[in-house]
Parts: structure tokens; C-alpha cells; sequence
């Protein structure tokens, strides 16, 4: 157990540094009028640069626009502290780099991995994810959007139609992946297959939906009749669901970022700082005190749980249940830092945060107070997570479901 | 950077986990419980014979020289079997002369405290208090009383905490120390009260602040993996218990009730295992930031177990309700972790305090 920096790593934090001091913000000497390219302009550059310079999309082939770099946790622990010491842009967020990268990497055809992976990387192609639909939530694999293979004007075609729900910034993205039934004799799961399609392709209507903080994050996408190529699909014709398990497995992982608790707690605590609580700073008040410090206790075991995790990973050992957990853990912590959060800002709760911009006062947190509802349900729902925990971690028998 | 056990720990780990899982099965402690006045010898002579007193005994001493983490995964394995024992006021005896003790001390105790010659204690309780002690010499000698000290009739030795951060030691043999067991809860770590009457005693001579201190950390440390350990295997036996237990013609494990109760308790455990081990390796290697994770540990890893304990109970229905369920030791373990060198919500407050906000 060693959690120093070694020479050879303090030296290479000293090249992230002054990578970033030349390149974000982004320099005049990166092109014409760079000063006032628009933000993802810059934004792209900038990861150019990070990825030749090896330090964003370590773990994908440099074939396919990643850094392809050995794993490193220290060093990868090193280029999150100093870029966001720095502000710099890291991964472009999203669930094309958090779902479909990998599962291309996996599972895509070499066409189709040189024509997505680089672009999704550097955030020119935005994705919307293809999966819940009305009927079809926690039980996804009883989707009834279906896909036939068609005769086009340009050779064979998929052609789909039905109805997908909870697509996060569908409004925004250039492309989908999704499920859809391709075999209709097949049995539930192995009827299923997984599809991109290009959201401007005629009949694909994205209609936003209204949200409880106001927003309008998610989207409800129709399609008529809507076409893609017949190679536009990952792995084989009814091995959708296989394809798709891969992904949902990253979105877990992704989702279970200790970091994230820590950010989220630090801001907490800068808050306490910052307000009274019954006539006295919060932060010298002993209940909120106290409240603060069982809330470090689950984000630090959460955290050097997940350094556990990771050395793990990098010894090629199997770190057990606890990745059945990650996803739980963190969503925990986020319900009591939205809880604790709503104590501490008292009256601000009964205003709302604007729905585009930054929030003046401390009605901001909450948006951690409803998006901490939202992250218990995307990606599989914390009764789902508890299930899973139980059935695969404990080997106890699953419910009785229909097939 | 490496946040793992070496293939040396994991091994001595496992050592000694086979050990107990042979020598502290459930009639064996159900025996050790049921004459708590006894010491477990068997038990104690096998963690002789693995070499764990003398983990944390320098070398010059006849120890081993391991760091805190060495000993804090044994606790771990310990608390796993509910193993009853004086390890706890042992280790924390050996490492208060380790401390503060003269080098004349060292080499007269340390080499037997290592080798298990000799069993030692620590007395810290004053009514009502784990730390910051009143007690304080008259002259040479001590009048007054100490509450909760471990396996202290068994005891060759007992380092006692006074006033202002000092050590005492006092012998068995000591006139004037009187000695009367508690009526504990937690059956597997015994506890007496130790009366003084003008008993001799002799001060560890480099006590200091410091000293005090990391002797109350290496107690919340070890006392955060014992609850590890007792946590997880709390989870095994509800876990267990689900997959045998049928109602309503199938296991009950297939109740979702159940399972997510499980799945909760789990959620709560499995990632503590990284706060203690962090504590431990804070008191190694990083001793500016030592004190204040040895609190967050201790309050956090006690307080889940007792929770996880008590849920252990529930999943287990009416059997766990009873005194030959294990079930019970745990709790009652869990209980001691939790009150014993002062309660979680005490803990916080130092980590508040500590951390200067």
C-alpha cells in the first residue's frame, strides 16, 4: 500500500502543468481569431491537443482517435487534479464517450468505429441513447420498437418504427443508438438489436419533455417508418441485448465516480461556510456539525473504495461485489447531500433556480435537490441496483418474472 | 500508487482467518461466551504462535517491526469471528511503552509482550470519560478508580492513562490495586474496574501529547477494522440464513423485502473497508492527517456495524432473538465498538474540530 507520488510521477504532473499553461485557455496561436472561436471550438482543440499529448481517452486506440496510453491510475488521478485545477475541458460528457465508445470498441465493426469513435471523442457527435420506452423501463427487454430490414433507395435499409422515451438532449444530437426488435419469432431478449441511426433521417420526430425542475433534458423520439443502412448495426442481428449489457455496464461504472461525492461534498461544505443555521454559521452549529461529518464518513469509504477498485483493476484482479455497489453508494450520497443542502439554504428553497443560466442565490442546490431524484432512476433505478446486488452479489434467486 | 494488500498481509490474513475459522466456530464461541471470566487461552496462544503481538514490536524489542495496517487487518480477521481475546488492550499497552516508555521499560516488556510472556492491558475510562483523564498521581502513588479495561484480571500489566497526557504502568503484583470484573455486554472482550489505594505505580517517562494520541488512534483504528471484519460477517450469516430459511414454500431470499434490505446493508459495509485502511495507512505514513481519519473511522465504521448488526438480527426473525444465535455476539461486539474510547457522535465532533472548520 503506497498512496506517494514518486519521483517519476511528480514529473509527469510537471508535464500536465505545463501542458495546460500552453494550451488552455485556448492560445492565439492555435488559429485565425482563436480568441473568440465559440466555446466547443475551443473545446475540440483543446482535446486534439490532450489526446496527441496522451493525456485524455487513455484507454482507446490511437487507430480510432484515443491516446491509447497504459492504464495509470496515479497518472490518470494526476490529469483530473490539474485540469480541473485549471478548468479544462476533460472527456466531452455525455452518453456518446460514457456508452457508445466503449461498446463500439467492443463490439463495432472497423468501419464503424472509423467513422464514430473520433468525433464522438473530441464532442463533434453528440448521441442519444435508444433504450427505455413507455412500456419498457426497469423491464427493458419487453421493447416493442421494431426494425425490419428493407429494400432502400440506396440497397438495403433498416427500416424502424415505434417510440423511445427518456432519450437525455435528443433535441441536441446528431445520432441514436438503439434498441430495437429485429425478430419478431425470437424470444424475449434474443430478439433484440442494437442500432445507430442518424436523427435527422426522415420520419424521426424528438419531441422534449417538460421535467420537474422545468428543464427540458430528456426527450420522447418517434420513428415512422425511419431508415439506416443495414451495416448500422453493433454485432450480430438478435445479439442486441449482449451488445447493450456491455454499455450499461460502463454507464454504471461511470455513474459510480467517487469524485463526484467528493466535488458534491466539498461544495456542501463551502455552503455551510457560507450561510446561518438557526441564527448561527452553519459551519459552527454542532447538528450540522455532526450531519457533515457522517456524510464524509460514506464519501471517503466511498472513495478510497473506489482506490481500492482501481488498483485492483490495474493488478488484474477482481475487485467482487462492490462494483455491483458503486452506482447505489453514490446516489446515496447524493439524497443526503441534497438533504443536508435543503436544511442549509432554508428560505431559498421556495425559489426556483432559472431554468437556462446560473442561479444568483442558493436556490441553486435545488437542482442537486430534484437531479439526486433523477440520478436514482437513469441507468437502472435503486430498487434495480438493490436487486442486482442481491442476485448476482449474494447468489440469492431472482424474482419470478414473466418472460 | 497502490491501494492494496501485499501478498505478505493477505497471507498472514489468511492465516489467521483459517485459524479462527477452525478454533472459534460457533460451539467453540459459544463456549468462550458463556465463561467470560476465562481467558481464551487456546485462541490467544495460536495468535502467539502466528506471531501477532509482535507485529508492531520494533525489532531491537524482539517484534516484527510491522506498521499499524499489519495489525488493523488482523483486527479485521478478529472481528470477523468475534474472536473473543485481549488483543485490543494488549496492543494498545505494547504500543503506549513503545511511546512513551524508558529504554530500560522497552527491554524489560516489550520482548514479552511480543512473545506473549506477558498479557497487557490499557486503563483509560474515568466515569463518564475516555480521554483527558483526571487521575493523577499523589506522590508516588495513585489513589482513585478506573472503569472498562480489558481482560484486566488476566493482565501481567496495565498501562494507565492520567492527567495531562501521562502514562503509568502498574503490576499485577501491585499492593494497593484492587481489581473487579463488570458484568459486560459484549462477553467476547471482557471488562473490570480498577480500584487504587496508595498503589505503586511507575510513569512511562517520554509520555507526551503526541503519545496519548497516537495510542487513541491505534484504539480507533483497530477498533474501525474489528468492525469491518464483524460487519461483513454479519451480512455472510443474514445472507446465509436467506438462502436457508423457507416460508411460503420458497427460501426467503427470494423476497424482494429481504434482498433489498440485504443489498442496503451491503452498500453500507463493503466500501468501509477503504476508510479504515486509509486510517491505518495515515497513521504509517501520513501523521498530519492521522488523527483526524482515525476519528472518521472510528465513528463511522462502529456506528454502521452496530446498524447492520441490529438489521442482521431482524433478517434472521426469531432466531436471532436468541442467546444461541452468533448473531447476538456480534451485536453486543458492535456495542463495544461503539461506546468503548467514546461514541461516534464524539468522534465527529473531533473531526470537525480537527479538520478547522
Amino acid at each position: 500500500m503506497d498512496l506517494s507520488y514518486n519521483a517519476e510521477y511528480e514529473a509527469f504532473r510537471q508535464t500536465v502543468i505545463s501542458f495546460l499553461k500552453a494550451h488552455w485557455p485556448v492560445p492565439d496561436s492555435a488559429g485565425e481569431g482563436a480568441a473568440d472561436w465559440p466555446r466547443p471550438k475551443k473545446e475540440a482543440w483543446f482535446r486534439k491537443q490532450a489526446i496527441e499529448a496522451g493525456f485524455l481517452y487513455r484507454g482507446v486506440p490511437k487507430e480510432f482517435g484515443g491516446a491509447e496510453q497504459e492504464a495509470d491510475i496515479l497518472k490518470a488521478t494526476i490529469i483530473r487534479d490539474e485540469f480541473s485545477k485549471r478548468r479544462a475541458p476533460m472527456e466531452a460528457p455525455g452518453i456518446g464517450n460514457m456508452m457508445l465508445v466503449p461498446t463500439l470498441l467492443e463490439c463495432g465493426t472497423q468501419a464503424q468505429k472509423e467513422r464514430f469513435v473520433a468525433k464522438t471523442l473530441t464532442g463533434e457527435y453528440h448521441w442519444a441513447q435508444g433504450y427505455s420506452e413507455p412500456n419498457a423501463g426497469s423491464d427493458l427487454a419487453s421493447l416493442r420498437t421494431r426494425a425490419e430490414l428493407v429494400e432502400g433507395e440506396n440497397g438495403l435499409e433498416w427500416s424502424i418504427t415505434g417510440q423511445k422515451i427518456w432519450s437525455t438532449l435528443a433535441q441536441y444530437a446528431q445520432y441514436m443508438f438503439v434498441l430495437a426488435r429485429t425478430e419478431p419469432d425470437a424470444g424475449k431478449h434474443a430478439g433484440i438489436s442494437y442500432l445507430l441511426i442518424d436523427l435527422k433521417a426522415p420520419g424521426v420526430t424528438i419531441r422534449p419533455i417538460k421535467q420537474v425542475t422545468g428543464g427540458k433534458e430528456f426527450c420522447e423520439v418517434f420513428f415512422d417508418d425511419a431508415r439506416t443502412p443495414a451495416d448500422w448495426i453493433v454485432g450480430e442481428r438478435g445479439q442486441g441485448w449482449t451488445v447493450s449489457k456491455a454499455t450499461l455496464a460502463h454507464e454504471r461504472s461511470s455513474i459510480g465516480g467517487a469524485q463526484t461525492s467528493v466535488g458534491l461534498f466539498e461544495k456542501l461544505l463551502s455552503l455551510a461556510k457560507g450561510v446561518n443555521y438557526q441564527g448561527v454559521p452553519a459551519i459552527e452549529h454542532p447538528v450540522i456539525r455532526d450531519r457533515l461529518v457522517t456524510l464524509e464518513g460514506y464519501v471517503q469509504s466511498h472513495l478510497y473504495s473506489s482506490y481500492r477498485q482501481l488498483s485492483m483493476a490495474a493488478a488484474k484482479q477482481n475487485p467482487g461485489r462492490i462494483t455491483l455497489m458503486n452506482k447505489l453508494i453514490n446516489t446515496n450520497i447524493g439524497h443526503m447531500v441534497a438533504d443536508l443542502a435543503k436544511d442549509l439554504i432554508g428560505d431559498a428553497a421556495l425559489t426556483m433556480p432559472p431554468i437556462k443560466g446560473r442561479a444568483e442565490g442558493h436556490e441553486k442546490w435545488l437542482n442537486q435537490f430534484f437531479g439526486s431524484l433523477g440520478v436514482a432512476i437513469a441507468g437502472g433505478t435503486s430498487n434495480i441496483q438493490r436487486n442486482i446486488i442481491a442476485e448476482r452479489g449474494f447468489d440469492l434467486p431472482r424474482d419470478d418474472a414473466q418472460e | 500508487m497502490e491501494f492494496l494488500l501485499s501478498a505478505e498481509q493477505l497471507e498472514i490474513q489468511d492465516t489467521v482467518k483459517r485459524f479462527l475459522a477452525k478454533n472459534c466456530e460457533s460451539t467453540k464461541l459459544q463456549r468462550y461466551i458463556d465463561e467470560p471470566q476465562n481467558l481464551p487461552t487456546d485462541i490467544w496462544q495460536g495468535l502467539i504462535d502466528m506471531g501477532v503481538p509482535a507485529l508492531i514490536v520494533p525489532e531491537e524489542f524482539g517484534g516484527l517491526g510491522m506498521e499499524l495496517l499489519n495489525l488493523a487487518i488482523i483486527a479485521e480477521t478478529l472481528g470477523y469471528a468475534a474472536a473473543p481475546g485481549p488483543l485490543l488492550g494488549h496492543s494498545l499497552c505494547t504500543q503506549a511503552l513503545i511511546l512513551a516508555g524508558s529504554q530500560q521499560q522497552k527491554e524489560k516488556w516489550l520482548p514479552l509482550l511480543a512473545s506473549g510472556e506477558a498479557l497487557g492491558s490499557f486503563a483509560s475510562a474515568e466515569t463518564g470519560q475516555w480521554f483527558g483523564a483526571e487521575l493523577a498521581l499523589t506522590g508516588n502513588s495513585l489513589n482513585g478508580s478506573k472503569q472498562h479495561v480489558p481482560y484486566a484480571e488476566h493482565a501481567d500489566l496495565i498501562v494507565i492513562a492520567l492527567a495531562d497526557n501521562q502514562f503509568a504502568l502498574v503490576e499485577k503484583s501491585a499492593s494497593g490495586l484492587s481489581i473487579s470484573p463488570e458484568d459486560v455486554t459484549d462477553r467476547s472482550r471482557p471488562l473490570a474496574s480498577l480500584n487504587f489505594a496508595n498503589c505503586a505505580v511507575e510513569l512511562l517517562p517520554n509520555s507526551s501529547t503526541e503519545a496519548a494520541e497516537k495510542v487513541l488512534n491505534t484504539a480507533l483504528i483497530l477498533l474501525a477494522a474489528d468492525s469491518f471484519g464483524g460487519a461483513s460477517r454479519a451480512i455472510d450469516m443474514a445472507v446465509d440464513y436467506a438462502k436457508t430459511r423457507e416460508q411460503f414454500g420458497q427460501i426467503i431470499g427470494k423476497f424482494q423485502a429481504l434482498k433489498h434490505q440485504l443489498a442496503n446493508m451491503a452498500v453500507d459495509v463493503e466500501p468501509m473497508r477503504g476508510l479504515y485502511w486509509h486510517a491505518a495507512y495515515a497513521f504509517d505514513r501520513e501523521p498530519e492527517a492521522s488523527s483526524r481519519q482515525a476519528a472518521l473511522a472510528k465513528a463511522h465504521l462502529c456506528e454502521r456495524y452496530l446498524h447492520v448488526a441490529r438489521e442482521a438480527v431482524q433478517a434472521h426473525g426469531g432466531i436471532g432473538y436468541t442467546w444461541e444465535c452468533d448473531i447476538q455476539v456480534f451485536l453486543k461486539r458492535a456495542l463495544f465498538n461503539n461506546a468503548y474510547m467514546g461514541a461516534p457522535a464524539l468522534h465527529r465532533k473531533r473531526a470537525a474540530d480537527l479538520a478547522a472548520w
